[in-house]
């Protein structure tokens, strides 16, 4: 829509009037690294950081969340819970808003979710360009989400002693109200093309072909043999699912207090790397090798969910890879599905 | 390779006005032990209102505090209009619940939801009904509401088969299934009993039963999932073309909606775009079989 200059001088109190209203969730120091987590206090904030092991899809798709509670003795009544108080994600990668915008879609397609759709309705998002890589894993230029044109409230720039902020929406304007920012002048525009230029070749590209190509590389490679020893070396832990932020499978489940008469129904965060995600009460399982599961979950990175929703279902983010013990990585897998095309005379 | 439009078919969803998640809340009328381990269970929801189910549909039926399962719906459209019904094997945590809930109890009900036999289609057309086991519980539905319409078909060729007499399900109504002139109506176990007079062997052995006419067949099958391709081959080798073999596939289904991904086959979810599917549109996909 338009851009503003902040101060960064000016960030802590505009973050303080956020904090007034809004429950501010941001990057914050943990273990060593970065965790997003709920702040009370600007100066928690860690604006530069190089990425997260959960991302901030949490507050959008808690790892566990009621859907209903119940009391047996009510014949039936069932309950909603209460709605989330209005939030501000702060600090989100590109790579993690492409993953919000994935779901978005996820959510509102088809069948919508009001539950997603209402705490989405909800949340505000403030981003910030990510100025070098966050490590050897990451891979959001070959995914094309090292920069983001929609999808946020506002997008921080950092041009040294200020910000260059895009605002993203109405919302994202309306959080700016006496907020001290003033009109980029010419030299701060100069700045943010200096920023943004000096940045680019910074990022390496990890495929080893373009991304447009992913969809009929994983198409022509349903029987490749690499299913079979990624299913070898795979613990089916689903570490790689958990950690994802484009993941949105889930189970339903009840919960029983001991009275045995309230409880509640709730969500929580599935993986179709487990054993038994594919499984019928009966015991057939419909993907019984961890080799049958891992090529699901590649595929509909890079293929199914792009079909069904026009999102490509990995934003290059790494986290997979970073948690998985034992090495198995989406650049691995799809430059090694590459090369075996390559080899096989295929592409 | 893949489905023209694999996640298209939203618009058999009905009852729009419910929450995504919230159960309503349906009365047990009558519950009928047809097995050792299934039961028949006759549902009335709020007011009478109607489910405005189609054969093949299904329902995520819940016990609160145990959770909640997908059951087929095995009565049909032309006999529910202020009931319905479904055949529940006990197997798991929900269906033990349900199995332990008698008339007047209440049980949760979401949908019904998915794709179901395009049976308007069938019109015309001799129909072959092929359900094994419990597979007879959806096929039950459809098979019921073209004989409220006999006329609209031309013959009807039932063949069921079960494992052993005692897991046949719907007794009465196979009995009355053999005794209508107007139903080709064959029965076998895998192992019969010192009362059992009928074929044995399995459902696949019936097939040398009959003859069709297989240009102006459609055949509608549904059972353990070791069974489609014996009959499948069974139905290829009557000359029956894939466009008009219809199968309703099982899978784990959470949500019912095209999202929790449990029933995905491939890059279709189950739950959407089946479980209702033809032959032919679902013999590209390696895990549907």
């Amino acid at each position: 829509m338009s851009l503003t200059i902040l101060q960064k001088k000016d960030l802590n109190h505009f973050i303080e009037r956020l904090l007034a209203q809004y429950r501010v969730a941001g990057p914050t120091r943990s273990n060593g690294g970065c965790a997003f987590d709920l702040i009370d206090d600007p100066v928690d904030l860690q604006l530069e950081y190089a990425t997260t092991i959960l991302p901030p899809k949490k507050y959008l798709l808690p790892p566990q969340e009621i859907l209903f509670e119940f009391n047996k003795d009510e014949n039936g009544a069932v309950h909603p819970p209460k709605p989330d108080q209005p939030t501000v994600i702060f600090g989100v990668h590109t790579c993690d808003l492409h993953a919000i915008q994935l779901l978005d879609t996820v959510f509102s397609n088809g069948h919508p979710d009001s539950i997603y759709m209402d705490r989405r309705k909800n949340t505000l998002i403030v981003s910030v360009e990510c100025l070098t890589p966050c490590d050897e894993h990451s891979f959001c230029k070959s995914m094309g989400t090292l920069s983001a044109d929609e999808g946020y409230d506002l997008h921080l720039t950092d041009l040294g002693d200020a910000y260059a902020v895009e605002i993203g929406s109405e919302a994202g304007a309306e959080l700016l109200q006496n907020a001290n920012n003033s009109s980029p002048s010419k030299e701060n525009i100069q700045q943010l093309n200096a920023v943004l230029s000096e940045k680019w070749p910074k990022f390496p590209y990890r495929l080893n072909f373009d991304v447009s190509d992913l969809p009929s590389l994983l198409s022509m490679s349903m029987k490749s043999p690499l299913w079979n020893e990624l299913g070898e070396r795979c613990l089916a832990c689903a570490a790689c699912t958990n950690v994802c932020p484009t993941c949105f499978c889930f189970d339903v489940k009840d919960e029983i207090e001991l009275d045995l008469r309230r409880g509640q129904r709730v969500r929580m965060w599935d993986s179709c790397q487990l054993d038994e995600f594919a499984t019928v009460a009966g015991g057939h399982n419909f993907r019984k090798s961890p080799a049958s599961r891992q090529r699901h979950r590649f595929m509909r990175k890079g293929k199914y969910i792009l079909e069904a929703h026009n999102h490509l279902g990995c934003v290059g983010c790494g986290r997979c890879a970073r948690a998985c013990l034992v090495d198995i990585t989406p650049v691995g897998v799809f430059n090694e599905l590459h090369r075996q095309l390559e080899v096989e005379g295929k592409l | 390779m893949i489905l023209t439009s694999p996640y298209a078919p939203v618009a058999e969803q009905t009852s729009a006005d419910y929450q995504l998640f919230l159960p309503t809340f349906a009365r047990i009328l009558k519950v009928e032990q047809l097995t050792a381990l299934e039961k028949v269970f006759t549902l009335r929801l709020p007011d009478g209102q109607p489910l405005g189910h189609r054969p093949g549909q299904f329902v995520e039926v819940s016990v609160l505090g145990v959770g909640e399962a997908p059951i087929s719906i095995s009565s049909s459209p032309s006999r529910s209009e202020d009931t319905f019904e479904m055949c529940v094997r006990k197997v798991g945590d929900v269906t033990s619940a349900i199995h332990r809930l008698g008339p007047g109890d209440k049980i949760g009900i979401r949908g019904p939801f998915g794709r179901s036999f395009p049976y308007e289609k069938f019109r015309g057309k001799d129909i072959l009904f092929a359900p094994g086991g419990l597979g007879l519980a959806p096929l039950r539905s459809l098979i019921n509401q073209v004989l409220d319409e006999r006329a609209l078909y031309g013959r009807v060729i039932l063949l069921y088969g079960a494992r052993n007499p005692s897991e046949l399900l719907f007794k009465d109504e196979l009995k009355r299934w053999s005794e209508r002139s107007d139903v080709e109506f064959h029965v076998t176990v895998d192992r019969g009993d010192e009362t059992w007079t009928g074929n044995t062997g399995v459902i696949t052995t019936l097939f040398s039963h009959i003859s069709i006419y297989p240009r102006n067949t459609v055949a509608a099958t549904c059972g353990p999932p070791v069974m489609y391709r014996f009959v499948l081959m069974e139905l290829f080798g009557k000359g029956i073309s894939e466009g008009n073999i219809w199968l309703s596939l099982e899978r784990r289904m959470k949500c019912g909606i095209g999202k929790c991904g449990h029933c995905q086959i491939n890059n279709v979810y189950a739950c959407q775009s089946g479980p209702v599917f033809s032959y032919k549109e679902i013999k590209g996909l390696e895990e549907a079989l």
